[in-house]
């Protein structure tokens, strides 16, 4: 019971604690890298460099007022936050930790990933709905396009992997890249699935559906305490996710060489993802919506159809 | 289909390096209370009013600070003194409207009205943003240390006649026909 | 499993309850997602993982989605909530009534007389996909013929008509 195996209680509680704890401080994380690459400070006063900055925010989260209006749909007002974290965390019951961290190990992990990723939609264009808010709606708008539009290239992204590993089992796909990662073979899979993970979790410069700039905060505009804080560390949790999904599929996951344990080349590997996210964030500009949307289709879509392609000849080829 | 790939990838990859690269650059800004920044002598913040050489007010009431000030926040009343100078009897700024933009400097005849590069004027109560010609007047003249406007000005004051300014010639008697 | 199977069964037709008597159109939407992602388990607990996943992806996660955005589009206010609720109070109710009974009389005579429909093992992806493209591949191929002749004629509707085009 109290021992490190796949969807053991300790297995299950440390990676949920680990990772909501890792998504909160990431609200700190992001605001002292912005601020380094901005050649500022940051919020460095709370606590040792200010790490303590983010319990500040979570007592400021937790006491507002937590506030419905009351032109909204109180129902799907109120469902709406929560489907995003259950979904995101859901989906964090497939990734494949270490050999011996992890809650279950499914045969059809990838698709589940997807199937997860998908019904976030849900949760932003609910919120966008029911906020009864012209912003809102439009932020929703944007949200339900470009989510259904980026989904698509990012499973297919995924299916070369999915073709080179033979298994759509996570566990599986990392123990196949023991004698080489698949970023070597699917460079451009890799770039899709990245582009599309950041378009997915609506993460700058993908923030169109919540641009401050234009409208607002799109659909969390009405949004205030601690719903908004669950969109908040919703967003910061698909962060982490996107992140341990690139690491997973292309990057070998746990594996490395032995000086170091499995976990520790995990979160190596994944926590340069997340500060290539947040660089991103620092470096990029918005595209615009209608540029976002023909770049997709017309650009992504048919090269990773292309990859997928080339990938299944070659696999075929070699057999 | 070069072109595509150099738009998407290359261009992107340069910016991100860029901004990369600021990891490793001393932060523009400073602990600000712990650590003052250094303000320009010439940037506008809290504005005093400054005396002539002599120790007098500079201010001669003329209301151009008032009529140029964007937001109304300086109002004042004429008053005179038996000598014949011009002096506010109330010269007060709300510096709650106040945006430090200094167009009453640029306007003020006489250099009285001067901005200083204090900005740290943050009160509990709304009513002492408010500040009063005794708040405002300092003992110095300011940035301008010999300016005196009775001195160089034709206007006529007890000691001074016309004419008797610097640079200013005798007043030409009309009545005279002499060339 | 059993037990999973009965609820995730009445959750599904609970909810489709739901999107039938439910006045307001988002939250008879929110019913049919649930449904079906409960009709989802139901596909995982019969041994169809494959099928239970695509149920999610494809249907919950994508149709439903475009549904949810028409009905954005389509701003219904308090009215149309008043419209649904004076059809549904009516007698309107009483004919389908009669009809969807004898349905599910004919359904449960059926049923009654299948023996042994419980799942003895999962399908895999793998069987799935060698079937799909070894005894079916007609059907899939038509089936893919016939989604394309879609998407043409969706495109040909779309396209902005006029000079001016290349």
């Amino acid at each position: 019971m109290f021992s490190f195996a796949v969807g053991s209680a300790l297995s299950i509680a440390s990676i949920l604690l680990v990772v909501i704890v890792l998504a909160a401080m990431l609200i700190w994380v992001e605001r002292r890298l912005l601020s380094f690459w901005q050649e500022r400070l940051g919020p460095n006063r709370v606590g040792w460099f200010g790490i303590m900055q983010v319990v500040a925010d979570m007592i400021k989260i937790f006491t507002k007022e937590d506030w419905v209006p009351p032109f909204a749909d109180r129902l799907t007002f109120v469902l709406a936050p929560a489907i995003i974290m259950i979904v995101v965390l859901m989906s964090f019951a497939v990734i494949p930790f270490t050999p011996e961290v992890g809650v279950i190990d499914s045969n059809i992990g990838v698709l589940f990933v997807l199937a997860m990723a998908s019904l976030g939609a849900y949760s932003v264009m609910l919120g966008g709905l029911s906020s009864n808010n012209k912003y809102a709606l439009l932020g929703s708008l944007r949200a339900a396009a470009q989510m259904v539009s980026y989904e698509v290239f990012m499973g297919i992204s995924l299916l070369g992997v999915v073709v080179l590993a033979g298994s759509f089992n996570l566990r599986e796909i990392v123990e196949t890249q023991a004698d080489g990662w698949y970023i070597a073979p699917q460079c451009i899979g890799f770039l899709i699935f990245l582009i599309a993970g950041v378009a997915e979790s609506h993460r700058l410069p993908f923030d169109i559906p919540e641009a401050e700039q234009e409208i607002c905060a799109g659909y969390h505009t009405e949004y205030s305490g601690m719903k908004f804080g669950m969109f908040f560390v919703g967003e910061y949790l698909g962060l982490v996710l996107i992140s341990s999904l690139i690491t997973v599929l292309f990057f070998g996951g746990w594996l490395g060489p032995a000086f170091l344990p499995p976990i520790v080349w995990f979160s190596l590997k994944a926590g340069i993802f997340i500060a290539f996210f947040i660089l991103m964030r620092a470096a990029l500009p918005r595209p615009r919506y209608d540029q976002l949307m023909s770049y997709g289709w017309l650009f992504l879509l048919p090269l990773s159809l292309l990859n997928l392609l080339v990938t299944g000849a070659v696999v075929l080829g070699t057999m | 289909m070069f072109r595509l790939i150099k738009d998407t990838l290359l261009s992107q990859a340069v910016t991100l390096w860029g901004v990369f690269r600021k990891l490793f650059v001393k932060a523009d800004t400073v602990q600000y209370p712990d650590e003052q920044p250094y303000m320009f002598p010439r940037w506008r913040g809290r504005i005093i009013l400054s005396r002539d050489p002599d120790g007098e007010e500079r201010c001669v009431a003329c209301n151009l600070c008032a009529v140029a000030c964007p937001v109304d926040c300086i109002a004042l009343q004429k008053a005179e003194t038996e000598d014949g100078r011009w002096y506010p009897e109330f010269f007060r700024i709300n510096f709650s409207r106040c945006i430090m933009c200094g167009f009453c400097e640029e306007a003020c005849p006489t250099n009285a009205i001067q901005l200083t590069p204090d900005f740290e004027m943050a009160e509990y109560v709304r009513q002492d943003m408010v500040w009063e010609k005794e708040d405002l007047l300092i003992d110095g003249v300011g940035k301008y240390h010999d300016y005196n406007f009775y001195r160089v000005a034709g206007k006529q004051v007890a000691g001074k006649d016309k004419g008797e300014a610097l640079n200013e010639a005798e007043p030409v008697d009309v009545r005279s026909l002499l060339p | 499993m059993t037990l999973l199977f009965y609820l995730a069964g009445a959750v599904a037709v609970i909810a489709t309850i739901g999107v039938i008597v439910q006045t307001n159109i988002v939250h008879a939407l929110i019913y049919l997602i649930l449904s079906l992602l409960a009709v989802a388990v139901i596909f995982y607990t019969l041994g169809a993982p494959l099928a239970a996943m695509l149920e999610a992806i494809v249907y919950a996660g994508a149709i439903m989605v475009l549904f949810l955005f028409v009905i954005m589009m389509l701003n219904l206010g308090q009215n149309t909530r008043q419209q649904e609720r004076v059809w549904l109070a009516g007698r309107g109710w009483v004919l389908p009534a009669l009809l969807a009974a004898v349905l599910l009389a004919q359904l449960l005579y059926v049923l009654g007389g299948v023996e042994g429909m419980s799942a003895a093992e999962q399908v895999g992806v793998m069987a799935v996909g060698t079937r799909l493209f070894g005894p079916y591949v007609l059907a899939v191929e038509l089936a893919s013929i016939l989604l394309l002749a879609g998407l043409v004629s969706a495109y040909h509707l779309a396209r902005k008509t006029g000079s001016g085009e290349e």
